[in-house]
């Protein structure tokens, strides 16, 4: 990433909280504000909020919309109704994520999506060079400031932001009016909890924050929101996702709809299905306490063969010990595998477990 | 900020505290409140050999690993197990109970190149 960082337009909030920014996918964003471990607890146990301003916003219309999107998109955009939305993944013609999105349809010919802020540019260049007759792309990203809130209270700070106002049920969308302000709110989230995402206009997602924060969530930064995400095995794009892994290999494919026709990259992942994928994308936990495993580093069998490579690690906060992700050889990716990991020269013990790492008691 | 007026301070945040020719070593109070959440402590093994500006210790937060150098020549003579028990002592009491090593130090006139509290007040100011 080069060029000047971008800013939040929350950033005066952040500074008033003590947030210690850093850059992160091309933004200057807060980290943390005090503790990651605290933060992390208050989203596991009450609320805490996100400044999510980074990530980008596209608007995609017409009456050829739905189907030109499952052209371009893994899931079935067919399939939802209005006010309904699906995580779905954007592939290059060698069914390698470019990105993973969130879409909603708004209406039959109105669909909104939240996509990464490190691949705006390149989902948007990827999208509008197979535009179609009929269909609209618009990139709203500099209009809206946007926060996620996320925790068991989440509905309670809801409450609390915008009186009265439904939420919409998981995975939905809907606008909501409130003192002549609208927010777009999606019921979505990358915790693991209840929770929401909403977008308002740019300059008065200041006050949204500081209404947020007097509703009971507490400011969480980046940092939080990568254990917590990690916790529950959901991808981040740039590390367990790239262009040369299709989400198949990913244990995605939940979110891959082969059977409803054709789309960029399709008939590479239906040859990966009948062909064996390789590789796939597992779940590794140390065996007891023990450094922190981190992206980058290698993973051998217990016999000492080096299979692969963690793409994001750290100190699972909810479970006490080291967690990871990485593409192993499929015929030693197994729930049991054990498996050490190289830290500093030192092989620590792990293996193979279940996804997600953190269940809800 | 607490910068005790009897320690030592390095550039890498690191104070010492001197009894004898034991140096005592631990990360600042500065330093912890820049790492967060140190959930992670390796020590250095007692009866080491170890050179002055050695790294021998690693204190890890959440989000990464920072080295701690040896400020003096010496020999190990003990490693904090309660800090590497709980690590959240270098974040709670990091000029006390969250000490990290000691070293037996073979040329005490290394320390007159550390700072005193006054000057590490300044740098982190």
């Amino acid at each position: 990433m080069s060029g000047e960082l971008k800013e939040s337009p929350l950033k005066a909030v952040h500074e008033e909280l003590g947030g210690k920014l850093v850059p992160f996918a091309g933004w200057n964003m807060p980290i943390r504000y005090g503790s990651i471990l605290e933060e992390h607890a208050a989203v596991r146990e009450t609320a805490g909020v996100f400044d999510i301003s980074h990530m980008g916003q596209f608007v995609v219309t017409g009456a050829g919309a739905s189907a030109w999107l499952d052209g371009v998109l893994t899931n079935h955009v067919g399939a939802l109704g209005d006010g309904e939305g699906q995580y779905t993944f954007l592939l290059n013609e060698a069914g390698g994520v470019i990105d993973d999105l969130i879409l909603y349809r708004e209406d039959a010919e109105r669909f909104f999506l939240v996509v990464n802020a490190a691949k705006i540019a390149e989902d948007w260049a990827w999208m509008q060079g197979r535009l179609i007759e009929g269909v609209d792309l618009e990139d709203l990203s500099e209009d809206f400031a946007a926060m996620a809130v996320q925790g068991p209270e989440a509905v309670k700070v809801y409450a609390g932001m915008v009186p009265g106002a439904e939420l919409p049920p998981r995975n939905g969308i809907v606008r909501v009016e409130h003192e002549g302000q609208e927010l777009i709110v999606c019921r979505t989230g990358y915790t693991g909890e209840d929770g929401f995402e909403f977008f308002c206009a740019a300059a008065d997602g200041a006050a949204w924050l500081r209404k947020t924060i007097a509703a009971g969530a507490r400011a969480c930064g980046l940092g939080a929101r990568d254990t917590l995400r990690l916790e529950m095995c959901y991808p981040l794009n740039g590390s367990d996702l790239s262009p040369e892994r299709t989400p198949l290999q990913a244990g995605l494919g939940f979110f891959v709809k082969l059977a409803k026709g054709e789309f960029v990259g399709s008939d590479v992942l239906a040859k990966q299905k009948e062909e064996g994928l390789g590789g796939r994308l597992v779940a590794i936990q140390c065996l007891g306490k023990g450094p922190p495993i981190r992206g980058g580093a290698e993973v051998f069998s217990a016999e000492g063969e080096l299979l692969g490579v963690l793409t994001s690690g750290t100190l699972s906060p909810s479970v006490g010990l080291g967690i990871g992700l990485a593409y192993l050889p499929v015929e030693t990716a197994k729930i049991g595998t054990e498996l050490a990991i190289d830290v500093r020269g030192r092989k620590v013990p792990a293996q193979i477990v279940k996804k997600p790492f953190y269940k809800k008691a | 900020m607490n910068v005790p007026e009897s320690f030592r301070y390095t550039s890498d945040h690191e104070w010492v505290s001197i009894e004898g020719d034991i140096a005592t070593v631990g990360v600042t109070d500065h330093a912890q409140e820049e790492l967060t959440d140190v959930v992670f402590v390796e020590l250095p093994d007692a009866g080491r050999a170890v050179s002055k500006g050695e790294a021998i210790a690693v204190v890890e937060s959440v989000k990464a690993a920072s080295d701690i150098f040896s400020p003096v020549t010496g020999e190990v003579t003990e490693g904090n197990a309660a800090a590497e028990g709980e690590p959240a002592l270098v974040n709670t009491d990091p000029h006390g109970t969250g000490w990290i090593f000691k070293v037996r130090m073979s040329d005490p006139s290394e320390l007159d190149g550390m700072m005193n509290a006054a000057a590490y007040r300044e740098l982190i100011s």
